[in-house]
């Protein structure tokens, strides 16, 4: 029983944090019906930014020394929550600007001109310059090359070019930005596994029966819940919310009704962004898990089975699925099955997708000619 | 008809001499990249069978792969030496043996994936699109993580020390282009076909395809085991001439590579999954000075490519002496001009 209850308690951590992940792909799922594959490593981004922030940033001060730091040490410890939250929401932002919004409406000059940036960084890496103001220049005198290069290559190409958008290409365009970020973050981060320090006070209580409960965990939860009420109050009574319902409904009509539909886009990765990065904070700060640039890629997969699971295009299901995922993997890594921990989410896709497509909570939806 | 078996006799026979020339002269980490880049297009072409030229959306092949692999090695490994005792002619070493034991292999390899492409087809393929995609992708990772937890074919370490089934290696190349050649002269033949025919009907449209009295479930199903098929083909292939296998080399990252193959190659057009498969996997090993950054020169030319040219580099069409002739006289247009 209390091994139960134990695993009941990890299985609702891993599950909010799983939740959290989860909304970003219901979200852009619901207005793009686009799987954002690169959305678990929005979650690594926000896990390095945390371990950049606790261990560089911001003056973070032993607490083995400095025992009357914990006041402040937290205070600092949600800037860094913020901080992770408001770059992980910049990076969704841009990653629909020039990656997804190309797809919808063909390549522009800026575009091109985003992309030779991008490009240019490995090649002024490569060439040695690694630091200071030089690595800078070299970086922009590059990268304005390559963009004014390509853009004649993406204008020649974009009149030529039948806009007939598979599902498979958008796919393969997410997958190419999931790269994107894991071997930039290899780049930059390196590929060695990194640590956050201990930066707030955690104590771990025995309650009665012997359950062990600790104030991570219990931080945790309280985070995931309270993020979720937010998005829960935008998606459902703000403006901006009713805007991203419409378009979920019908992205055509929405347009016509006057919805400035980019824009609205970009909010939804913004809000996506921001939840993942919230996730990988926490993660990061709270579980002092390894952090490695290719650490988002597992739970990432495994927050999109929750999505389906909730059924994708509902905020309600993605939080269900992600606290359900969360409670199967914790019950399976405490079981004999151990060593099935990373299989099960795919057992329970399997089986779900077969009996019920469109998750528990989601809408039919009947196809038409 | 005489001439023709004649004809084909002389290919394998300089293709053969090629390998074994081939592998001679060069040197040994590229012979080990052609081969590499050999069995890739084998893949880029099994995939393309399904996602191209059948239109259905799968990203988890690398699953196929590893169970012709596992299924090709434990054939050498585990089972033949049980066997050797009383059919003396598996024992390896020489020529004859070699071949037969490779042939065998083939042969378990490829009906073991054909018999996993069912099981996992069968009730995925009533799906599509997006779910269908992350289904596959979640077949692909069971299928490793059930490897991984096989004593007998060494679990998380995998199987090494496998025979390499060719005395010396001089042969890889020619079997891996034997392989290829057949598997893509059967994929374009049987394009030809009523079944193939329909395979592209389905990928056109569904609906009307049904409405046309096409079984689509069946056609689909038949194309994916027909897919996973060569897969396996290739994973017996890689697992002989690369000696050791284990379930780590068949990841995810494995997957969506092949995929990528096929989609920035044309989906349905088989020489350029050919090409794709080639120009994927001897691209990084030529850009290997620029170390972690080839990565994402690579990505961003992904990207960019999907952006710019959504229907992938070929298309649909095909690279053949047509397309080479047209570029000519288009050329020579040109310079009149």
């Amino acid at each position: 029983m209390q091994a139960f209850v134990q695993q009941f308690i990890f299985g609702i951590q891993l599950g909010s944090l799983y939740a959290l992940i989860a909304l970003g792909y219901t979200l852009v799922y619901g207005v793009l019906r686009l799987i954002n594959f690169a959305h678990g490593d929005v979650f690594m981004v926000g896990a390095v930014i945390c371990y950049y922030a606790c261990t560089r940033w911001l003056p973070f001060r032993n607490l083995d020394a400095h025992p009357e730091a914990a006041a402040t040490n937290i205070a600092l410890a949600l800037l860094v929550l913020l901080i992770a939250m408001a770059v992980c929401a910049l990076l969704g932002v841009l990653i629909e600007r020039f990656a997804y919004r190309p797809l919808r409406n063909g390549l522009r000059v800026a575009d091109a001109h985003f992309w030779g940036l991008v490009a240019a960084l490995p090649l002024t890496l490569s060439l040695g310059i690694r630091s200071g103001a030089p690595s800078v220049a070299a970086w922009l005198v590059i990268g304005i090359g390559l963009g004014y290069a390509l853009r004649p290559v993406a204008s020649w190409l974009a009149r030529r070019t039948v806009r007939a958008t598979s599902r498979l290409n958008a796919l393969i365009t997410a997958i190419g930005v999931s790269f994107v970020l894991e071997y930039g973050g290899l780049i930059i981060f390196g590929a060695d596994p990194n640590f956050v320090p201990n930066v707030v006070p955690e104590a771990v209580y025995t309650l009665p029966g012997g359950i062990r409960v600790g104030t991570a965990q219990c931080a945790i939860l309280a985070i995931s819940l309270l993020l979720m009420g937010i998005l829960r109050w935008i998606v459902l009574y703000t403006r901006r919310g009713r805007a991203m319902r419409a378009i979920a409904h019908d992205i055509e009509a929405a347009k016509l009704m006057g919805v400035d539909t980019d824009s609205v886009i970009s909010f939804t990765f913004a809000l996506g962004g921001a939840l993942a990065g919230a996730g990988g904070a926490l993660v990061a700060a709270l579980t002092h898990v390894k952090i490695t640039p290719l650490f988002g890629l597992l739970p990432g997969i495994k927050a999109f089975v929750a999505a389906v699971l909730g059924g994708p295009g509902s905020v309600a299901g993605a939080a269900l699925g992600g606290i359900l995922m969360g409670l199967a993997e914790a019950f399976v890594a405490g079981s004999r099955f151990s060593a099935f921990r990373d299989a099960i989410a795919f057992c329970i896709l399997i089986v779900l997708l077969l009996v019920r497509p469109t998750g528990l909570l989601g809408q039919p939806v009947t196809e038409k000619v | 008809m005489a001439i023709r078996l004649v004809l084909g006799a002389l290919a394998l026979a300089a293709l053969a001499g090629c390998s074994i020339a081939l592998s001679e002269n060069l040197e040994t980490y590229y012979f080990l990249v052609l081969i590499q880049c050999g069995i890739a297009a084998i893949l880029a072409v099994s995939l393309n069978l399904i996602n191209g030229i059948t239109g259905q959306f799968s990203i988890g092949h690398a699953g196929f792969y590893a169970v012709g692999a596992y299924v090709g090695a434990s054939w050498t490994v585990l089972w033949r030496p049980v066997l050797v005792r009383y059919a003396s002619f598996l024992e390896v070493g020489t020529p004859a043996g070699d071949t037969v034991n490779l042939l065998i292999a083939l042969a378990l390899g490829c009906a073991a994936a054909a018999v996993t492409g069912f099981v996992v087809g069968t009730p995925s393929l009533r799906l599509r699109g997006d779910y269908l995609a992350i289904l596959t992708l979640g077949f692909g990772e069971v299928i490793r993580v059930i490897l991984l937890n096989i004593d007998a074919v060494g679990g998380a370490r995998g199987l090494t020390g496998i025979p390499t089934l060719v005395a010396g290696g001089g042969l890889a190349a020619f079997w891996v282009f034997v392989v290829l050649i057949a598997v893509a002269g059967l994929t374009r033949n049987l394009m030809t076909t009523t079944r193939g025919l329909t395979w592209l009907a389905v990928r056109e449209d569904e609906v009307a395809a049904d409405a046309m009295g096409v079984s689509t479930t069946h056609v689909k199903v038949t194309a994916f085991v027909i897919g996973s098929t060569f897969a396996g083909a290739a994973g017996v292939l890689y697992a002989h001439f690369f000696t050791g296998i284990s379930p780590d080399i068949f990841g995810m990252d494995v997957s969506i590579m092949i995929t990528t193959m096929v989609v920035l190659a044309g989906t349905g057009s088989v020489t350029g999954a050919i090409i794709a498969g080639f120009a994927l996997t001897a691209l990084p090993e030529a850009f290997r000075f620029l170390k972690d950054y080839r990565m994402l020169i690579f990505s961003v030319t992904l990207i960019l490519t999907m952006l710019t040219r959504p229907q992938g580099i070929l298309g649909h069409g095909e690279l053949g002496w047509g397309s080479f002739s047209r570029l000519l006289r288009r050329l020579g247009r040109h310079t009149a001009a």
